[in-house]
């Protein structure tokens, strides 16, 4: 699974990666957890409000940092 | 229908009213009874004040903020996005404002909305009016207002916010400055088209008015206590007048000068509110404190580095100057009327 956290640093955006960290190694997920900082990448993805949760190229949430569960719901459905 | 969690929501509403409606008397009740002060002496005076005004201000937050968090789950940037997609001039300009009371913005998101709104062919000037709007009326801003000073003075912070938004976003608009947008903003084309709109349960949207609280009430908190405690300090301390004879009715640089102090000064809207309540207190006017309180979070150093990215220099100097012109003659305006 390859997992995007985009954001470009605000405090959101880092709970959303440490959250989505934890929950992947938590659960045993095989994913690789890329954070994109880059303005044009994130972009590129279509995503206006940040931070965003992509996975396989698919933005799941975005504008909101959602509760582990709903990362954990999102993740291993 | 989440049952029980409406349940919990009624529960907390009827609690929060009873307290709100007895927190007069229960803080005389303390400060009286169980402390045992002398009442009338000025320090009891200013501990009752403190007591009464912290848990006020505290709760009003609270319910304000997670209602708004609901609401705000239901504008997305998205949607305002799609609202304002061929909207003429002046139209575009009024919603736009309006907008930005409602989508959620923090200003580490500007950029992306920024760009998302151009790309999507939104005019230049109405995302500005959009981009003014957000920052300077929020939730926060105007329920201190509405707890420390009535909702007279909310009332007329957020419409006079709305028309500097407005007004600025149109001026902009009609200068015609898109060639000082960096030209790549406009090469721009994401590749994400179809526009996946998430669903969003009525429960998931209460959970999003207790993250609303948790994050913003946690964050200024402190800043109301030290504020509060700050006004109350200073209601008997500092000299009366003082404060008048700086930035007074009879200078007329007071309104200019407090924009160009406010300025450079960064501050969230909790932050701000405590020097406000003791330049109020003190007899400064009210257009002045309110211009002042206007430019330190509407207009602030770190959103223009931001925009800098995205934007020229002439463009963010016109974006500065229109607005502080227009913070200006509301702060002219008030003095003169009031």
């Amino acid at each position: 699974m390859d997992i995007k956290i985009l954001g470009s640093g605000c405090a959101k955006c880092k709970t959303l990666e440490k959250l989505t960290r934890e929950v992947v190694e938590e659960n045993g997920i095989d994913a690789t957890i890329t954070k994109v900082e880059d303005i044009m990448e994130i972009m590129k993805s279509g995503v206006m409000a940040t931070p965003a949760l992509v996975v396989d190229g698919k933005v799941l949430i975005k504008g909101r940092v959602p509760s582990a569960d709903e990362i954990k719901q999102v993740l291993t459905k | 229908m989440d049952w029980k969690k409406l349940i919990k929501i009624a529960l907390g509403i009827a609690i929060w009213f009873t307290l709100y409606h007895y927190l007069q008397p229960l803080t005389d009740l303390f400060i009286n009874n169980i402390l045992g002060l002398q009442q009338g002496r000025h320090w009891t005076e200013t501990l009752r004040f403190l007591i009464f005004e912290v848990p006020k201000v505290l709760m009003l937050l609270i319910l304000i903020i997670f209602f708004v968090g609901i609401i705000r789950s239901y504008f997305t940037p998205e949607k305002t996005r799609k609202a304002l997609e061929g909207k003429s001039l002046f139209t575009g300009n009024v919603m736009a404002a309006l907008l930005g009371i409602v989508t959620p913005f923090c200003s580490c998101s500007a950029i992306p909305l920024f760009l998302g709104f151009v790309e999507a062919g939104v005019p230049l000037g109405v995302t500005f009016s959009f981009l003014i709007a957000a920052p300077m009326i929020n939730e926060v801003a105007v329920i201190l207002l509405f707890g420390l000073f009535g909702w007279k003075v909310a009332a007329i912070y957020i419409l006079t916010g709305l028309v500097i938004a407005i007004v600025s976003g149109w001026v902009i608009g009609w200068l015609k400055l898109e060639k000082y947008v960096e030209e790549w903003v406009y090469q721009l084309k994401s590749e994400n088209e179809e526009d996946r709109e998430e669903r969003l349960s009525f429960g998931q949207r209460i959970d999003m008015g207790y993250v609303a609280v948790k994050e913003i009430v946690g964050k200024v908190w402190a800043y109301i206590v030290i504020g509060i405690a700050v006004g109350a300090a200073a209601h008997g301390y500092v000299p009366e007048k003082f404060m008048a004879q700086l930035m007074g009715q009879s200078t007329w640089y007071s309104v200019p000068l407090s924009i160009l102090i406010g300025v450079p000064l960064y501050s969230n809207a909790a932050g701000i509110i405590p020097i406000v309540s003791v330049l109020i207190e003190k007899g400064v006017p009210l257009g002045t404190a309110l211009a002042f309180m206007m430019a330190v979070i509407g207009l602030s150093l770190p959103e223009m580095i931001i925009l800098k990215k995205v934007l020229k220099l002439p463009l963010i100097l016109a974006f500065v100057g229109i607005v502080a012109l227009g913070i200006m003659i509301v702060g002219f305006l008030f003095n003169f009327i009031f």
